[in-house]
Formats: C-alpha cells, sequence, structure tokens
C-alpha cells in the first residue's frame, strides 16, 4: 500500500511543481477547439436538436480525459529512459500491482484536472449541461481505461520515441474519430461498426448523455468497465518487460 | 569468518549471444567492503544490477543472508541500497522530496521518513540544501544525495555502481570518507568502480572481473604482494615495461645496472594498478 502512496505521491508532487504549466497547457487544446468548432463552424449547427456547442463539450471532455490519461507514459518514458527513476522504482520492494495502480492513478488525476480546467472554460462560454454523478462516472472509467493502456504501453516500448508512433497511431485518430466532434450515427453503416469498436466511442456516448442529464448508458458502461478491467491487468503484465 | 552477507554461486547473464557473466561466484562477509574491479564492459554493473533487482539473471543463485533473492525479491529488496552509476533522482523534486519517496517506497512510516532523513541529511552535510530542488546541485552534491537515499529504509547491504565516476578528485576523496563511515557504522558494501585507487583506498577485498569472469580474489595488500613490493618502471624504444622486487636493494641494484644504457627507470612502490595490469594484463 505503501508503495502505490509512494508512486502516486512521486507523480502528485511533480504535477504540483509544474501545475500553472500543466493547466496552461490542458487549456489550450480544448479552447481552440470550442474556438474553431464550437463557435467559429458550429455557431448555428444544432446536432439532435441541441446546439453543437451542448455536442461538442462532452466529447472534448472524453477525448481531453482520454490524452491526459494515456498520456501518463510520457512521464513514465521519462523516468524510464531519460531520469532512470523507474530504476528507483524497480529497485523497491514494491509489486508490480501498486506500482501500476499508483501509475494509473496519477493518469485519472492528470485527466481529471484536464476536465476541471475545460469545464471551468465552457461554464465561461455559457455552456450550460448536467455535471452530476454521472458524468464523473464515465470520465473517471474512461480516464482509468487509457491510463492503464498507457502505462501498458509505457512498459512495453523499446525507446521514448516509440511512445510518439503508438500516440500518433491510436491516440490522435481516436480523437478525431471516437464521437468527438461529430455523432458517430452519421457515418456509412460499415464505418460506424469501426467506429463503435473504440473505446472512445463509448466513453463519448456515456459522457454526452450523462451531459444531457440522461442519466447512465448500460451497454456503454459496461464496457468501459470490461475495459478497465483488462487495461488493468494488461498494464500489470507488462511491467516485468521493462525490465533487461 | 563472519556471516556471510552476499553468496553469489555460477551466476551467469546472456544477452543474445553475448555473455555477460559467464558463471561468477563470490561471497562477502557481513560489515566487508568488496570491490569488483575490472575495465568497461566487464560485468561489473551487470552484477549489481541483477543482485538489486533490476535485470533478470540467465542462471545461478545469489543469496542475502542466506535469503535467495530470486525466490524472495521483495524481501531481498528491502535488506539492500543502490547508488547506480547513473545519477537517477528526480530533478524536479526538492532534496526533502525525493528522501520522501524513497522511504515510502520502502514502507517507512512518515515519522521514520522525518527521523531518518533529518539524520542522515546532516550526516552527508545537506541539510541546509533539504529544501533545494535536485537540478540546482552540483554533481558532487547529487551523489553525495544519492548516497543518502540509498541509506534511508537502514540497509544491510549497500551496493555502489561506480558512486564516484566523473568527479573532482577532492569530492572523490570526501566521498571516499563517507563510504568509510557507512561502513565503520556494519554496512555490508559491494562497491564497482574503475579508479584503481579508490578500491585500494576503501576495499577490504577486491575482486579483478574481466570479459564476465572474476580473475582473482583478495586482499589489496596480498595480491601486490604476491608481485613484490618494489617495481622499476623502464621506459624504452619499445615501450613501458614493470619489473617488480621483494626488496628495495634488489630494486636499487637493478636499476642502477638498467641506468647505464639509454632507459629511463624510476622506482617506486608496487600499487594495485600492477597487480591489476598483472592479472587482467590491460591498463585501466
Amino acid at each position: 500500500m505503501k508503495g502505490f502512496l509512494a508512486v502516486y505521491l512521486r507523480e502528485m508532487l511533480i504535477i504540483w511543481h509544474r501545475l500553472p504549466r500543466m493547466l496552461l497547457s490542458f487549456s489550450i487544446s480544448p479552447a481552440l477547439y470550442l474556438v474553431a468548432f464550437g463557435f467559429g463552424l458550429g455557431k448555428h449547427m444544432t446536432v439532435g436538436g441541441r446546439p453543437y456547442l451542448e455536442f461538442l463539450v462532452p466529447g472534448l471532455i472524453a477525448a481531453s480525459s482520454m490524452t491526459q490519461g494515456f498520456g501518463i507514459n510520457v512521464e513514465i518514458n521519462v523516468a524510464r529512459f531519460y531520469f532512470r527513476v523507474f530504476e528507483e522504482i524497480q529497485a523497491a520492494p514494491v509489486s508490480n500491482l501498486a506500482y501500476v495502480l499508483g501509475e494509473i492513478l496519477s493518469g485519472v488525476t492528470r485527466a481529471l484536472l484536464s476536465v476541471v480546467v475545460i469545464l471551468l472554460i465552457t461554464h465561461l462560454a455559457g455552456v450550460k449541461l448536467s455535471y452530476g454523478l454521472p458524468l464523473w462516472l464515465g470520465v473517471l472509467l474512461n480516464a482509468f481505461v487509457f491510463s492503464a493502456l498507457g502505462v501498458a504501453s509505457a512498459m512495453i516500448i523499446k525507446s521514448h520515441a516509440d511512445q510518439a508512433l503508438i500516440t500518433n497511431l491510436i491516440i490522435t485518430p481516436m480523437a478525431f474519430l471516437g464521437g468527438t466532434f461529430f455523432p458517430v450515427e452519421n457515418m456509412p453503416h460499415l464505418v460506424q461498426i469501426m467506429l463503435k469498436a473504440l473505446p472512445l466511442t463509448h466513453a463519448s456516448h456515456l459522457i454526452r448523455q450523462a451531459a444531457y442529464g440522461r442519466g447512465l448508458i448500460l451497454n456503454s458502461l459496461v464496457i468501459l468497465c470490461i475495459l478497465a478491467l483488462g487495461g488493468l491487468l494488461l498494464a500489470y503484465w507488462s511491467v516485468d518487460k521493462a525490465k533487461d | 569468518m563472519a556471516r556471510l552477507a552476499i553468496r553469489v554461486e555460477n551466476l551467469t547473464k546472456r544477452y543474445g549471444s553475448i555473455e555477460a557473466l559467464k558463471g561468477i561466484n563470490f561471497e562477502i562477509a557481513a560489515g566487508e567492503l568488496f570491490a569488483l574491479l575490472g575495465p568497461n564492459g566487464a560485468g561489473k554493473t551487470t552484477t549489481i544490477r541483477i543482485l538489486s533487482g533490476l535485470t533478470r539473471t540467465s542462471g545461478g543463485q545469489a543469496y542475502f543472508f542466506d535469503l535467495n533473492i530470486f525466490e524472495r525479491p521483495l524481501e531481498a529488496k528491502k535488506m539492500a541500497g543502490l547508488v547506480p552509476q547513473t545519477i537517477n533522482l528526480d530533478l524536479e523534486l526538492t532534496v526533502w522530496e525525493n528522501l520522501l519517496i524513497h522511504g515510502l517506497l520502502f514502507g517507512l512510516s512518515r515519522r521514520e521518513i522525518r527521523e531518518q532523513a533529518e539524520r542522515l541529511l546532516r550526516f552527508a552535510e545537506l541539510y541546509e540544501r533539504r529544501k533545494h530542488k535536485v537540478r540546482t546541485l552540483s554533481g558532487g552534491l547529487r551523489r553525495r544525495l544519492l548516497i543518502t537515499r540509498a541509506l534511508m529504509h537502514e540497509p544491510r547491504i549497500l551496493f555502489l555502481d561506480e558512486p564516484t565516476v566523473g568527479l573532482d578528485p577532492h569530492i572523490r576523496r570526501r566521498l571516499w570518507a563517507l563510504i568509510k563511515r557507512i561502513q565503520q557504522q556494519g554496512t555490508t558494501i559491494l562497491l564497482t568502480t574503475h579508479y584503481i585507487e579508490e578500491a585500494e583506498f576503501l576495499a577490504d577485498r577486491v575482486a579483478f572481473i574481466d570479459q564476465g569472469e572474476i580473475v582473482v580474489i583478495d586482499t589489496p595488500e596480498s595480491l601486490m604482494k604476491r608481485l613484490g613490493e618494489f617495481a622499476l618502471d623502464i621506459v624504452s624504444e619499445t615501450g613501458l615495461e614493470t619489473k617488480y622486487f621483494q626488496t628495495r636493494a634488489e630494486a636499487e641494484r637493478a636499476m642502477l645496472e638498467l641506468a647505464k644504457g639509454d632507459k629511463s627507470v624510476t622506482l617506486r612502490r608496487v600499487n594495485l594498478e600492477d597487480a591489476f595490469v598483472y592479472f587482467i594484463g590491460k591498463r585501466v
């Protein structure tokens, strides 16, 4: 338990020392998307009878919690390949599970911070949505899934450069195609099937329905729970792969 | 012999077709300072990485106080502290925060962490720097902090992997004094270095290691005595040759003979580097 706390506290101290820079960085992308797609392109558009901005914001929340949760891999890689701090943790009597849970929770915390920043910006922009428990449950699950995948990918890769490849090949396309900016249902049937296989599509759907005050969508909730468990197991299994 | 702190049996490590360790064996008594001395790529760091749980072994066994470290790795890790060759401190965190994280990683309570950190920071003369970010510290201070951090959980065994590499001589000597003080408190130390004078000054016993094999193990004094007590360095057109003598009188007689020619001859005491060159067959 103390090992888990140590891993988590280490990441939190790093965030604390960088907080102003991180908050600025968290706010730039969503602010740009809001300006470009929300106020620029979508000012007079509606989706399902609602203003496009109300459609967009939950998508941005899902995409941001995904990218920031998965972004824990960058921190781990810096610690592993650059500062070599990962070796300090490897040499300590800390179980793989404690390590993985500490890092995943750090990813989840980063994701939650980024969502708070988005909500503040959108609130200032006058967007009113339902920010109750179902929305936060969706955000937590989504952040957990992608933090776990971030930890796993950070353990499996052999160099820092490989990490950028994974982000560019998987995370960036998913951010655009996983129901963030447009309804997946607008796509041709075959494309819809492919897009509905993406974890982010389910997270966007779950978070959007919660933000509309329609509660939790059971199907998406179950899928994200299964993915969270799978991600945790994958991350746990991958820790030993980082040893030479 | 005192109780064994470390026992290594037929330890091997392969990276593909490369054999980094070819079945090495050694024992270290509790409270002893044992140095692994060898050229780059000899297998020193690989040995320490395996013993500290960073690298998987390809074969063999190792024990800390009779505990099999491969069967019970978490218990073994609690017994050992590691000072790695590469500085792996969190540069963005303060000195104190680095010690806090290490203490939590090794299961110390908040109170134990506070007490240990205060005591050790004073011991290593770093207390005044406790609130400084590590990135503001010099190389020598970072090395001292690495050692301090490794001592936080009061390990019975300390691994020092090239602890003074790249440091100025006067800072290196301060670290030597610190290492001696740690040993005097009862800690068993396994040191790797390619600074021969470091091993000669610090070690109770040394092992010369080369190409994944231990060539010889003995005290520095015994290794030097195997060659003699005095040495003549003879420089000629063909290169440098060293001859060894048991007494100063023998060496001086030889020196007079050699000085009649056109050779440059220097008389000196035998040192550990002579033994190293003799056994390993190359200069470090």
